[in-house]
């Protein structure tokens, strides 16, 4: 076991624990944190997705005491009680059906957009195509994603 | 902040049981906003025993609740697995006891405070349940407006009710609102009806013409807190002094362990305990990753049976399924003289078609939290029939059912896998046998290779035409490999009571199917039965209801082969069926039949389906394109669909390009949570047509992860999807149609569309599920494309 220093979405935060544990369970065990689910443990489906230095990580398989920068989860997209517009988008496409691997949408969505603001539909398939969703909403987020990208889906 | 004073400051169920069993005022008023998160915790564990009765159904106070700031809670006995249904009810509700929906909340499943209606299953909670849910709710509305009648000294016929004021027709200064009336107080009204379905006051429910917030899409209320992360899920509870529990599974199929050798862990961080009965195995640690961890290094020795269980494999399935001997068999439908069709036929077609075990393979992995406090048992969970796992965990740990209860939360996709819900079970019992709070998750490699699954099915059909191309007569013959079919958990549908050696003396039949269809085929012959594998009990291949359990497998085999009946025939494939929907048949419903004509009619003219034979002109190039139809009746819903395919002709790929259903379900609560269902019901049955397939060697399921098992991805996502609600009976002369079911009927029909489409593109007949691009690549270099 040894101490960490984790900032996560703009606060630190001191754990102590063994170093190679995934940060997945640091953020939901230790800091209480919800975003972010298990869902393979093999960073396969994406539930797990944070953002880290402006890139989509799989926290399940991303040893803690590897992570240099500020993590970012679906908690800490809001903006002073706004929603991002992805998460509006996702509420005004009515995308989720049972909702537990949305964190990973909508994590990965904002990695792709923060990277490419207008993608076309084929770069919106392909990054998004490691993001899993087995109530097969996929339809439905890609259009919610070519909202926020100012494309009428 | 702790979780304890978070769930105690949302908790709306220690009030809600003390307001059930007094008569007293509740304790904290509950708003709106406060009460849509049903969590409950006992601070200190200080709750006396005895203290989870059954709400009473003929209680109106058990299913409505009226807040003094004139908003009202609903307590339903169902669950929501992401369809909305939980809107749907507040819409249902809210108007027959004329509230804005914005003024209601809805609380479900948590067996305690809720009364019993199942869980949720069979997509009956609109069918059926919401029945009662009106009529509770109407009657509602007629006590209050009798309380007002005497405030103001007025007939009820004199008072108009909106928005749940109440006001006097001759003089509208005199209002009072329902909170006014009633607010934090009980109705003390005895409902009747001989079961929770029949439940009914006196009121009568409002016809369809009056209903104004059915019908219309407010947005689920679900939605927001499950996109900014706030929502509390099942996985997410927290107690203090919990521990976590992984298990450790048998390495084969059908081993028994002989020993295990504690001592590989009990240095290991955190370590707490081994559990271990039977054949069943789980390690205890104080941290999850701990748990993981020793899971992995824990030392078991298993003897493996003396053969192996699993066949040949998943690739010797479907040889054995149609040799071996059926263990049961439902009665065979025999109608006409289908030998006599089939001798005197100018055409006879027959083809088998075989599907295999699919998983729900969950995207989340069982878990379940359970609390040991006091001697009781409180399981948190993501189960959809939360009360059978209350009954079923009750009988397991030998608990008075009074002493344990399930608080329903939301899950991942609860389409059929938590009717068996092994973490529950596990986690109750673990808990049970240390004294402290257990939190139990499934590993992924587990859920693939353990959970229940969809039963293979292999079918023979064989269809006769007659000179003009009509059929005349059609040989079903359905086996599936469901044998000893759990899933109502009841104790040994679970994995852990199998591994234990709890098994009931008889196995349960299991079932087979034919697709309800309307056809009108005048010499008819079905045979289901049901076969056996080898192993029964304890075994990875246990079968479940998997959405729609038997129905997209049938009506693939059903619709493929009308499909090349009607290819043998030289018709258009919509063509061919509408002649079988209007043709004459002694058994037939012209109801049904009607509904089904206007479905397809509806889903042909949104495509723009032109009528042609299939397969279509072949095109050079690469990509071949094609369009196929099916169509399905589940209960009283009916849909059609068409799914247009890209088949890349060198990679084998198969990207179904758009899709167009067309639905009717009868009176609709909410349209748009209702495309959203279609939508995803047809893309899981694409995810079955084209990828899933349980892979299983003669020892063990090789499945084990999303890799070797893949499922439907966003490279898969249609471009295009039209939606066609056909909201009703053709025939002006009958009454409105009532609300039916529709979580699972779009599932029904889309193998059988992507397959018919292939065949359209390719000229090339798949009759063996998942099209996956390797064995597509396979069929059109056989068949030269």
């Amino acid at each position: 076991m040894s101490n960490i220093t984790l900032r996560v979405n703009g606060r630190a935060h001191t754990v102590d624990v063994e170093p190679s544990t995934p940060l997945l369970y640091i953020l939901r065990n230790d800091l209480g944190l919800q975003g972010p689910r298990f869902g393979c443990g093999l960073g396969q489906c994406g539930a797990c997705t944070v953002i880290i230095n402006g890139a989509a990580v799989r926290s399940c398989i991303t040893p803690t005491s590897s992570v240099k920068g500020e993590v970012t989860t679906l908690e800490g997209l809001s903006q002073g009680g706004t929603l991002h517009p992805l998460q509006q988008a996702w509420i005004d496409e009515q995308v989720p059906q049972c909702g537990f691997c949305q964190n990973g949408q909508i994590m990965t969505a904002k990695a792709l957009l923060d990277k490419n603001p207008h993608p076309t539909d084929d770069q919106i398939r392909q990054g998004m195509a490691g993001t899993l969703c087995r109530c097969m909403t996929y339809y439905r987020i890609q259009a919610a994603i070519k909202r926020v990208a100012g494309r009428n889906a | 902040m702790n979780i304890e004073k978070i769930l105690l400051e949302h908790t709306a169920a220690p009030s809600r049981r003390e307001f059930l069993k007094t008569s007293g005022m509740l304790i904290v008023g509950i708003g709106a906003a406060a009460a849509a998160a049903p969590f409950v915790a006992e601070a200190g564990a200080q709750t006396p025993r005895g203290l989870y009765p059954d709400p009473d159904y003929h209680q109106l106070d058990s299913w409505i609740v009226i807040h003094q700031d004139n908003t009202a809670t609903f307590y339903v006995g169902k669950t929501d697995c992401g369809q909305g249904t939980g809107t749907a009810f507040r819409q249902m509700m809210s108007d027959e006891l004329d509230m804005a929906f914005k003024d209601t909340t809805c609380i479900m499943g948590t067996t305690d405070i809720t009364v019993d209606q199942g869980g949720s299953g069979g997509s009956d909670a609109i069918q059926t349940d919401g029945w009662p849910m009106r009529r509770v709710a109407a009657e509602a509305r007629r006590v209050l407006l009798d309380m007002a009648s005497q405030r103001f000294g007025v007939p009820v016929s004199a008072l108009a009710v909106s928005n749940a004021v109440i006001s006097v027709n001759a003089d509208p200064s005199k209002h009072v609102t329902y909170g006014e009336l009633i607010g934090g107080k009980k109705f003390n009204l005895t409902l009747t009806g001989a079961n929770i379905d029949a439940t009914t006051g006196v009121a009568k429910v409002k016809p369809v013409q009056e209903l104004r917030n059915v019908g219309q899409s407010p947005q689920r209320y679900d939605i927001p807190e499950k996109v900014d992360g706030s929502l509390k899920w099942a996985v997410d509870v927290k107690l203090p002094g919990m521990v976590h529990a992984r298990n450790v599974k048998p390495p084969v199929a059908g081993a028994s362990l002989v020993s295990v050798d504690e001592s590989s862990v009990r240095n290991m961080p955190g370590f707490v305990k081994v559990v271990s009965k039977g054949n069943y195995v789980a390690v205890v640690c104080e941290r999850e990753e701990q748990a993981i961890a020793a899971a992995r290094a824990l030392k078991c020795n298993w003897q493996k049976p003396a053969t192996p269980q699993l066949l040949a494999g998943s690739d010797g399935l479907f040889k054995y399924m149609r040799e071996t001997p059926a263990k049961s068999s439902q009665t065979p439908i025999n109608i006409g003289d289908v030998d006599m069709a089939l001798t005197g036929a100018a055409r006879v077609v027959e083809a088998e078609y075989d599907i295999p075990f699919q998983g729900h393979t969950a995207f989340g992995p069982a878990h379940a939290l359970a609390d040991p406090s006091n001697g009781q048992m409180t399981i948190y969970s993501n189960d959809m029939k939360s009360y059978g796992m209350r009954n079923g965990v009750a009988t397991f740990l030998g608990m008075p059912r009074e002493q344990v209860r399930v608080i329903w939360m939301q899950g991942p996709q609860g389409y059929g896998r938590t009717a068996a819900d092994d973490a529950g079970f596990e986690a109750a019992y673990i808990a049970k046998e240390i004294g402290r709070p257990v939190r139990m998750q499934w590993m992924r490699d587990e859920e693939q290779g353990w959970d229940t699954k969809g039963p293979a099915f292999t079918f023979k059909i064989r269809g006769a035409l007659d000179a003009h191309g009509n059929m005349i007569g059609l040989d079903y013959t359905a086996r599936s490999a469901d044998y000893n079919h759990l899933g109502y958990n009841e104790p040994d549908t679970v994995l852990i009571a199998q591994l234990m050696g709890q098994r009931r003396a008889m196995p349960a039949a299991g079932s087979s199917a034919y697709p309800n269809d309307m056809y009108a085929i005048p010499h008819r012959r079905t045979r289901l039965d049901v076969v056996g594998l080898p192993l029964i009990w304890e075994t990875p291949l246990r079968t479940g209801n998997l959405r729609d359990p038997n129905g997209p497998q049938s009506t693939f085999a059903a619709e493929s082969f009308i499909d090349e009946m009607a290819v043998a025939a030289k018709a258009d494939p919509v063509e061919f069926r509408m002649r079988l929907l209007t043709g004459a048949r002694d058994d037939d419903s012209g109801f049904k039949r009607a509904r089904s004509i206007a479905v397809l009619k509806a889903a042909a003219e949104k495509y723009g389906w032109q009528p042609r034979p299939a397969p279509g002109a072949r095109r050079s190039g690469d990509i071949l394109t094609g369009r196929g139809v099916a169509y399905a009746f589940r209960n009283q819903t009916v849909v059609a669909e068409i799914a247009e395919v890209e088949v890349n002709r060198k990679t084998g790929r198969v990207w179904v390009k758009r899709l167009v259903c067309a639905h009717d379900c009868g009176l609709v609560i909410n349209p748009e949570a209702l495309r959203r269902t279609i939508e995803g019901g047809m893309q899981h049955s694409i995810s079955r047509a084209l990828y899933e397939e349980v892979a299983f060697d003669a020892e063990k399921v090789l499945s084990s992860n999303w890799v070797n098992h893949p499922t439907l991805t966003h490279l898969d996502a249609p471009a295009q999807i039209d939606v066609v609600i056909v909201n009703g009976d053709p025939n002006p002369n009958r009454p409105d149609l009532p609300h039916y079911g529709a979580g699972e009927t779009s599932c029904k029909p889309m193998i059988a569309a992507v397959a018919n489409a292939i065949f359209d593109a390719t000229g090339v007949r798949l009759r063996r599920v998942p099209f996956r691009k390797e064995r597509v690549l396979a069929a059109l270099n056989a068949a030269n494309v």
